[in-house]
């Protein structure tokens, strides 16, 4: 009920078509990574996977702020099926990626926002290491590259309410895995196929 | 004849229209051979499913009366407005704006049309719009193409609000004698804008060979115009009986519609050539975006509700 209605809000305020380019939805294990650039993007790529998919692909989010509020949480852990990641989190380098992990595990799939924080730039910025070492040890796993198209005009950092402009969601083809590849070079490569995804910019 | 009398034939009599297109489309697709031919008909099926669509909206919103049209409208003017807003460049201080404008100005515009204070719906947007946007938007700072940017949003919120918004007031208006006939007016508006938009479209496939503006829009010829603008104004006459115009007048009325329709058509179509798309959105298949089918209204609107308001009330 819920899901139908966030759905349906999403629609009428930001529209949010899908258009797969490069690939087609699928229940095959994935992980989709993203540009981020509002707090619609969780929002937005998973209204716009089929409802099949819907069930079986865990976006993450920022604990600081999809983690707070009693109704916000409700959303992200029930209805959004998201995965909570603290962002503040000390510790050896990939402590952070425990609950990802988890969820590859059970041969779940998840969204991924690989920059780690929302830009303002139509093109993402620099990729942090997450994705690389889940790609290492989850092989097997599809890699989408995904664009966000207009989330950060709708709704841009340092405002409280979306306005209506119309997004879309892009999947691209799946990255493939280059033997032998460094980590550098393998998220430049990620970074760029998202990019490749984003139409001229208008006007 | 009463009211929902007249209603009911002309919604039958657009049904009608439609079944003939519908199968004269069929026999078309199923005649076509070139490949060119094909994507033509194919998209005139589209059109033509949609136009059912739409129609049953309208009927629907129609028969359940003027709130519920109103609010139809009001929907149209968001709908356009964000299609309108999605394809302009705007910057993060053009935010607060944007937010006035469909969460404040929108909805109370479409509030003053349903209490009827006239006085107020025709200055809102052009007045105190006016004065609110630029304000809005220079309390965050950002002068970088300020007066484009605000021009902008300014001139969306006149076309999709503003004057679409002057066709549910025609349901506001008062004619003597004539009470609760504002239906029959908005049929009126809407029926000869579309039919207009429609019959130029035929008669340009037909016998279009002259352009009227190449390089702005490539469909429209003088053809088309003066072939379908004739049709439309013939329609207008045959629908003098729901109006309070004579047959001669319901032709003239036509006539401004027709005219108003096809400079807002060629003015938006400009509008989106310096944008670089062909259309305005993807909403309504085998058609575009909804503000592809409602540039004619949008410019007819105001025209007609004056007109009709100076002359008839």
């Amino acid at each position: 009920m819920i899901d139908l209605v966030l759905i349906g809000l999403t629609r009428f305020i930001v529209g949010g078509q899908a258009h797969w380019i490069g690939a087609s939805p699928d229940t095959r294990q994935r992980i989709y990574f993203a540009n981020h650039a509002s707090h619609l993007d969780t929002l937005l790529i998973w209204s716009a996977l089929p409802r099949l998919l819907r069930g079986s692909t865990h976006p993450i989010a920022a604990a600081d702020y999809w983690g707070k509020g009693k109704v916000r949480r409700h959303i992200a852990l029930k209805v959004l099926n998201a995965v909570l990641v603290d962002r503040a989190t000390q510790g050896p380098p990939g402590a952070a990626l425990a609950p990802l992990r988890g969820v590859l595990a059970e041969g779940e799939s998840l969204v991924l926002f690989p920059e780690g924080t929302r830009g303002n730039e139509r093109l993402p910025g620099p990729f942090k290491s997450g994705l690389y070492w889940l790609s290492q040890e989850f092989p097997e796993v599809e890699l989408i590259p995904t664009y966000l198209d207009n989330p950060s005009r709708a709704f841009p950092k340092g405002t409280f309410l979306p306005v209506p402009i119309s997004c879309t969601v892009r999947f691209g083809a799946p990255l493939l895995r280059r033997a032998g590849e460094e980590k550098d070079e393998f998220l430049e490569r990620a970074r760029a196929a998202v990019g490749a995804l984003a139409s001229d910019p208008v006007a | 004849m009463s009211l929902s009398d007249k209603l009911f034939i002309l919604f039958g009599g657009i049904c009608a229209l439609l079944g003939i297109a519908s199968v004269i489309g069929f026999a078309l697709s199923r005649k076509v051979t070139s490949e060119n031919g094909r994507a033509t008909v194919e998209n005139l099926n589209a059109r033509i499913k949609a136009w059912w669509v739409m129609v049953a909206i309208f009927a629907v919103s129609f028969g359940l009366g003027r709130g519920v049209t109103v609010v139809l409208f009001a929907l149209t003017s968001f709908y356009t407005l964000r299609e309108f807003i999605s394809l302009m460049p705007t910057r993060g201080a053009d935010h607060l704006p944007l937010v006035a404008a469909f969460y404040v100005l929108l909805p109370l515009q479409y509030w003053l049309i349903w209490i009827d204070w006239y006085a107020l719906f025709t200055i809102l947007i052009p007045v105190y719009g006016f004065l609110l946007l630029p304000s809005l938007a220079a309390l965050k700072g950002d002068p970088e193409e300020f007066l484009l940017r605000v021009s902008r949003i300014q001139w969306g919120l006149m076309l999709t609000v503003y004057c679409i918004s002057h066709a549910p007031a025609l349901l506001t208006l008062d004619i003597p004698g004539r009470p609760r006939e504002g239906f029959l007016l908005l049929f009126f508006l809407i029926t000869i804008a579309q039919f207009s938009d429609v019959m130029q479209y035929v008669f340009g496939k037909l016998f279009g060979r002259t352009k009227v503006a190449p390089v702005v829009s490539p469909s429209k010829t003088v053809e088309g115009l003066v072939g379908g603008g004739l049709a439309a104004v013939a329609a207008g006459a045959g629908l003098w009986w729901i109006t309070p115009f004579t047959p001669l007048e319901a032709a003239a009325m036509a006539l401004a519609i027709v005219a108003m329709g096809f400079l807002g058509g060629l003015s938006l179509s400009a509008v989106k050539r310096s944008m670089g798309v062909k259309d305005w959105g993807t909403m309504i298949s085998g058609h575009g975006g909804v503000l592809d089918r409602m540039d004619s209204l949008s410019f007819a609107a105001p025209v007609f509700f004056h007109l009709t308001r100076y002359f008839y009330t």
